[in-house]
């Protein structure tokens, strides 16, 4: 039998398939099997691939970090890596914390309270990575004496909540604890 | 290819070899004998160079990743390492860093070129698809390239593009840590960045073959824009346009090796000599030139979701060209009006590029927003309704007409 014979009687057959004639029916059965077989093949060996570009287990090994804040004086801050990144520690002023506090969520375009942000009033631990696109802002600048985004323009308050420029967020306060009044850990 | 073969093997080993794999032929009927418009100008000078800079590129690149080291201890020192101890190494790596920049300024021609004599219209759509891409792949390559020296460039402008990717809805935050391989740009991000621009090359080395096929099978269009008819308009690649690409190639070499040994870090940003901190962000970050009109449009927008649609749109819109543009009418020469509109994107591009260097605030984000506007009204409406209502000029009825009245004007 020729190959356009084999073609004919396929295409035949397909035209039964659509009367519901029943040996398409298997014959396209086996086609739809082979195809989802190899798909599942496929995304079984392509997962592997894909995956081994996520974070590997030597870095999320790293994701926690003990740090002694006893050196840091009422308006100072220290600048700590976490996880590649940089996370603000800073022993805010009076006049910061007051400042924070008065301001109104009206006037926030991403409307937090101060409290929400803090675990003790005169601490503010945050990731210092501009939310617009992952710059280091820079500390008590800006038109709200908080942090300024040199690359495009984000203004930060007191509190690190986005005032005024491009970057959508506050700026991201990361899981940490007190371990003693001391002494925090981020992570 | 289109035209008809006119290979004749001569000896006996030739006629064996075209019988088993006619290469021979192959290359005779696509460098020797492919017949060309013989109206072409300088502007068509471009094609051969950028093939020559690829080819520079690859064989600088493959040198100095002998010698450089992709990791985020030893990466910026390795590089110094090149600069001072490898032998000629710093001739090998400016002329990779300054051939990278060359290459888009004859990319940049090249595109200009298309735009204005209409290359891109049928029957070269794919063509110009095909150059897109090539365009693409270009830039990702030259971006996962800047990259590599670690120094304070590479590290935030990875950062700041990375993060690109963290604006898309729900999915953005896993796509990013998926492209660094951590939580920030670091040493997994450099040596996939690194394994990356090594594989892109090659890649556009593959889509140059197709652009260069597509090329070939309707031929090349003309400065006068209508179809050469084979014999009376067309001569023999070789030796008229080998020597044509030839002289202009020299030219632009010499504009390459001025830059390499007088001026080679012109292009370049001294914050990147200067070792990458993560914890420091210079204070005024700037991609590299060739990609600033693309940066001044992601700034423009206030909103970071758009301005990353928007960038990202901004190239993709060349890929809808050929159907943009209903003027069935391809060289500028005969559109008048489409002529001044070109030369006024030409100086919106510019404008654009120059923006993207500057700080993004007062008066800079104000005219980056009325130029990414006309960008993107050049496209979307100046060129869909210009090819409805624009009065053209007279074609002339052949190649040889407008070159021979030239001639007699000049004799006379």
């Amino acid at each position: 039998m020729s190959q356009s014979d084999i073609a004919d009687r396929d295409g035949m057959q397909n035209g039964q398939a659509q009367d519901g004639g029943e040996e398409s029916t298997r014959r396209d059965f086996i086609y739809i099997a082979t195809a989802s077989f190899g798909a599942v093949g496929v995304a079984g060996v392509a997962w592997p691939l894909i995956d081994q570009m996520n974070p590997d287990a030597s870095v999320r090994a790293l994701a926690a970090v003990e740090i002694d804040i006893s050196a840091v004086e009422v308006g100072q801050s220290i600048t700590v890596k976490w996880r590649g990144k940089p996370v603000f520690i800073r022993h805010r002023t009076e006049e910061e914390i007051t400042s924070a506090e008065a301001t109104p969520l009206s006037d926030l375009p991403d409307p937090q309270s101060d409290e929400a942000r803090i675990q003790r009033p005169e601490w503010l631990v945050m990731v210092g990575i501009c939310t617009h696109l992952g710059c280091v802002p820079l500390g008590q600048r800006g038109d709200y004496g908080g942090w300024f985004c040199p690359c495009h323009g984000s203004h930060y308050d007191t509190s690190g909540r986005i005032r005024k420029g491009p970057a959508p967020l506050n700026l991201e306060v990361p899981d940490y604890v007190f371990l003693t009044d001391t002494r925090i850990r981020i992570g | 290819m289109s035209h008809k073969n006119t290979y004749v093997p001569k000896t006996g080993i030739s006629r064996w070899m075209d019988e088993r794999l006619p290469i021979i032929r192959f290359a005779h009927d696509n460098i020797l004998d492919y017949p060309t418009p013989k109206n072409l100008n300088y502007w068509w000078t471009f094609g051969g160079i950028l093939s020559f800079f690829l080819v520079s590129q690859i064989i600088t690149g493959i040198v100095l990743a002998m010698h450089y080291v992709p990791n985020v201890d030893l990466a910026f020192g390795s590089v110094e390492h090149i600069m001072r101890d490898v032998n000629y190494g710093w001739l090998i790596r400016y002329a990779h860093a300054n051939g990278a920049s060359l290459f888009f300024v004859a990319v940049y021609i090249h595109i200009f070129r298309g735009l204005y004599y209409g290359s891109y219209k049928e029957p070269r759509e794919i063509l110009w698809i095909l150059g897109v891409v090539i365009y693409l792949l270009m830039m990702a390559t030259a971006f996962f390239g800047y990259v590599l020296p670690w120094g304070q460039m590479s590290v935030w402008g990875a950062t700041v593009i990375t993060n690109l990717f963290g604006a898309v809805p729900f999915i953005g935050e896993a796509v990013r840590e998926w492209l660094w391989g951590d939580f920030s740009v670091g040493n997994a991000t450099l040596n996939r960045f690194f394994s990356l621009h090594y594989l892109l090359p090659f890649m556009i080395a593959g889509v140059v073959v197709l652009h260069i096929w597509a090329l070939h099978v309707p031929g090349n269009n003309n400065p006068v824009g209508i179809t050469a008819r084979r014999d009376q308009d067309t001569l023999p690649f070789h030796p008229y346009y080998t020597l044509k690409d030839g002289f202009a190639l020299t030219l632009f070499l010499i504009l390459f090796a001025w830059f390499i040994f007088f001026d080679p870090n012109a292009m370049g940003h001294p914050d990147n000599y200067a070792e990458a901190n993560p914890l420091v962000t210079p204070e005024h970050i700037v991609p590299e030139w060739y990609l600033t009109p693309f940066y001044a449009i992601l700034r423009a927008i206030p909103d970071k979701l758009m301005g990353v649609v928007a960038m990202f749109a901004a190239i993709l819109v060349l890929f809808f060209l050929p159907w943009l543009d209903t003027s069935k009418v391809r060289s500028a020469r005969f559109r008048p009006l489409y002529r001044q509109f070109f030369f006024i994107f030409v100086a919106v591009c510019i404008a654009l590029g120059w923006l993207g260097t500057q700080p993004a605030e007062g008066i800079y984000v104000t005219v980056a927003r009325l130029l990414t506007a006309w960008y993107f009204a050049h496209f979307l409406i100046v060129m869909p309704l210009l090819g409805m209502w624009e009065k053209t000029s007279p074609l002339p009825e052949s190649l040889s007409k407008p070159v021979l009245s030239e001639g007699e004007r000049g004799a006379s």
